[in-house]
């Protein structure tokens, strides 16, 4: 037995021998596949003379963008006008999501109803968004819902006052005076210190098992520490930007256009369909056993589902919602069908007005990449969290 | 401990390729290849540079000349009821492959955007672009090579008629649909910037939406090349309800292009559009161009590639003696073209011949003699 064991096992049956050859072959392969693309890429690129650089982006765009959240006029760079895009196309994500996850959350409670009109109607929604594609249901908002409201002339005029037309919406808006600062400052402020409060207190009566009122305290920060700015900034500091009819169109106030309401709705009314069908998931997912275990323990019925049901859900549906968040993000881009603005829009008409095909697709390319990624790793922190709740 | 050893050995083993790679592209010398082939069988005597003739020599081998065009602008890129491509734009393409291929209809018309037509250029993807585009020195010197102006163009507004507007300052604060990726949105920023006007752009990549949008009344103003704007005004419902203003803020030259590279076959559409527009200075239509082969002018004899008669440079072109007769005989002379789609009984819509006048009537098309 001894003696077998010391002998030499010959190399082409040394199985870590061998397990490091497949190896190296296999990542020879790889490699040589990755580099015969990236060279053939590089030889082509040269040949046409579309070199790989972004120098370009230093230049002046010279053309207009309709809405920007940061400053921007046609004879600002190219870069900038790429910046315009990416914020755009946050913007519009970001209130598509929040928007999404409400509605998505609402229809997968009426799904699950056991009234049978309730639930048929939320079957409904969700069929017809999941069957037709996004671009069309877009193309239906835009064109078929919201270049057909009233014209400027004939706005319809909600109190506020609000305009709403073909235009867009037009908001009245606070915006802070010259003497606001102050009270901006310490409406921030009060924000950030109710959070820590609560968080704070609620951590020391875990701990300690002690009541400490982390609610009431918090809701009193967040409302003292602003008021005291308020008075302190002396006068209003906050006035009203009121829209007025101009010429051709309302100015001032808060203008959200047709093409972002469009936009967002359409993806916020898609995405709300698919969200539903995760949140009905993650409810289904929950033992009967756990509901009537809590029953049974007399817990009331909005009591199950804070403590018992959600909880337990929030398993199930944290992982497919990242990829529903991820396609928002992502179908945003069918937004250069009905003009709105976003980092596709721009990148394209970048492509067309700088002629540089190659790299700015990369860019765009990269950066919606590093969108999904982050937002992946923001909430895979969070999924974790939620994971470690289980029992 | 091993598994780390294999990671190292791994990583090194990729280090060493891309190295030796890297070494390896830099010292490889480019080597002349089919270009050269090409070379010997034309003419020899002539020094060309590799890409030389390849365009021509794919375009036999496939039967087709692909063209990247417009499908939805009425009279110079639509289709018809049966779903035929026509239009000013497409007739140059058609007369491009009925010279080199002997066939009107040999052609594949591929549908591009505007923000496409640099893409599909620099990338080679199609052999021909003839779709309503301006020229100007950036994109010839980007994109690829520009061939020959075939319609002067300038950008104007469209306005409703009962919106008062007749000025540029009455624009002021207004919303203005336009193409993107088009010179035209540069020229509205530069217009409206240098006027001190205030204005809010939405802009859509199909053209299609651009209008749709207009006449829903998403938009005060649509601003495009004229003809364009003639175009649209003609397909709305009420033509008389809108107005193209008396303004023009540019000059757009649309001029067909070709990708960069291959001499020869710029030389070949060139060629071509010269020979349509020669053809109506000489007063050569599809209808006597069979006639005008016996014609007392030798410059026309040999145009139509007359036997005995001298050669307009086909030879080194790689075309038939006949090819441009061909062509005219396909879709008739520039004023044939024009008056297809623009003129008095034009299919399309009356535009009035302004600048697109030959030279000799006043106008600015002009073209090299065929000889």
């Amino acid at each position: 037995m001894d003696r077998l064991s010391h002998e030499k096992i010959p190399i082409w049956r040394d199985e870590r021998v061998l397990k490091a050859a497949a190896q190296i072959i296999s990542s020879l392969i790889v490699l040589g596949f990755i580099f015969w693309g990236i060279g053939n890429f590089l030889e082509i690129t040269q040949q046409r003379g579309m070199a790989l650089s972004y120098e370009f982006l230093n230049e002046a765009a010279g053309f207009p963008i309709k809405e920007s959240f940061i400053p921007y006029d046609s004879t600002m760079s190219f870069g900038r006008a790429v910046l315009v895009g990416l914020i755009n196309t946050l913007m519009v994500s970001a209130w598509g999501i929040l928007f999404a996850t409400l509605l998505g959350f609402l229809i997968g409670l009426m799904r699950l109803s056991t009234n049978w009109l309730i639930s048929r109607i939320a079957l409904a929604y969700i069929e017809f968004h999941r069957n037709i594609p996004l671009l069309v249901l877009l193309f239906l908002w835009y064109f078929g819902v919201f270049t057909q409201l009233p014209s400027v002339k004939d706005s319809i005029t909600l109190p506020g006052p609000m305009y709403i037309n073909q235009r867009g919406f037009y908001l009245t808006w606070p915006q802070l005076s010259e003497t606001g600062a102050l009270f901006g400052i310490s409406l921030v402020a009060g924000i950030l210190l109710a959070i820590i409060t609560w968080v704070v207190l609620r951590r020391i009566r875990e701990d300690k098992g002690k009541e400490t009122y982390f609610g009431r305290v918090s809701l009193a920060v967040l409302i003292l520490l602003p008021l005291i700015g308020w008075f302190a900034a002396g006068g209003a500091p906050l006035r009203f930007d009121v829209p007025v009819l101009q010429g051709f169109n309302f100015q001032g106030g808060l203008h959200l256009t047709t093409e972002f309401s469009a936009l967002m709705i359409g993806l916020a009314m898609y995405t709300a369909a698919f969200i539903a069908e995760v949140f009905r998931a993650g409810i289904l997912a929950v033992q009967k056993g756990q509901i009537e275990a809590a029953r049974a323990v007399g817990l009331h019925y909005s009591q199950i589902l804070m403590l018992i049901i959600i909880p337990q859900a929030m398993r199930v549906i944290i992982p497919p919602m990242i990829s529903q968040y991820l396609n928002l993000t992502k179908n945003s881009s069918l937004a250069l069908a009905i003009g709105y603005q976003e980092l596709f829009a721009i990148g394209k008409v970048t492509i067309n007005q700088a002629g540089r095909a190659v790299p700015v697709f990369m860019l765009i390319m990269a950066v919606y990449l590093a969108i999904s990624l982050l937002t992946s790793i923001i909430l895979n922190i969070y999924n974790k969290r939620v994971q470690f709740i289980e029992r | 401990m091993s598994r780390k050893l294999f990671l190292a050995l791994n990583l090194l083993v990729a280090i060493s390729i891309l190295a030796a790679g890297c070494g390896g592209t830099q010292t490889v010398e480019p080597t002349p290849t089919t270009g050269s082939e090409v070379v010997e069988i034309s003419t020899p005597e002539i020094i060309q540079a590799a890409g030389y003739g390849e365009v021509l020599q794919a375009i036999l081998a496939r039967g087709k000349v692909v063209c990247g065009i417009h499908t939805e602008l009425l009279g110079f890129g639509y289709l018809d009821e049966n779903g035929r491509n026509i239009g000013f734009d497409i007739d140059f393409c058609r007369a491009v492959a009925a010279a080199v291929l002997g066939d009107p209809e040999a052609i594949e018309a591929v549908p591009i955007t505007a923000a496409d037509r640099g893409p599909v250029l620099q990338t080679g993807e199609v052999d021909l672009v003839t779709r309503n585009m301006t020229w100007t020195s950036k994109r010839d010197a980007e994109w690829g090579n520009f061939t020959w102006i075939t319609f002067y163009d300038g950008q104007g507004f469209l306005v409703r008629a009962d919106s008062g507007i007749t000025t540029l300052e009455g624009m002021d604060g207004a919303t203005v649909c336009v193409t993107t990726g088009t010179t035209t949105e540069r020229n509205l920023a530069t217009a409206f910037g240098d006027a001190g006007l205030s204005y809010e752009a939405v802009t859509f990549e199909e053209t299609s939406a651009v209008y749709g949008a207009y006449e829903e009344g998403r938009c005060d103003v649509a601003t495009s090349d004229k003809s364009q704007l003639a175009a649209v005004r003609a397909g709305f419902e009420n033509p008389d309800d809108h107005v193209i203003l008396d303004i023009t803020i540019s000059k757009e030259p649309l001029t067909p292009a070709v990708p960069t590279g291959d001499a020869q076959w710029l030389d070949i559409v060139k060629t071509v559009i010269w020979a349509l527009i020669n053809a109506e200075e000489f007063g050569i239509t599809s209808a006597n161009v069979g006639e005008m082969t016996s014609s007392e002018n030798a410059d026309i004899r040999s145009m139509l590639g007359v036997e005995g008669e001298a050669d307009w440079g086909y030879t080194t072109l790689g075309l038939d003696p006949d090819a441009l007769a061909r062509a005219i005989a396909a879709v008739g002379n520039y004023g044939e073209i024009y008056n297809r789609y623009f003129g008095p009984d034009g299919i399309a819509f009356t535009l009035d011949r302004g600048l697109n006048n030959l030279w000799t009537e006043g106008g600015l098309i002009y073209a090299p003699p065929i000889k």
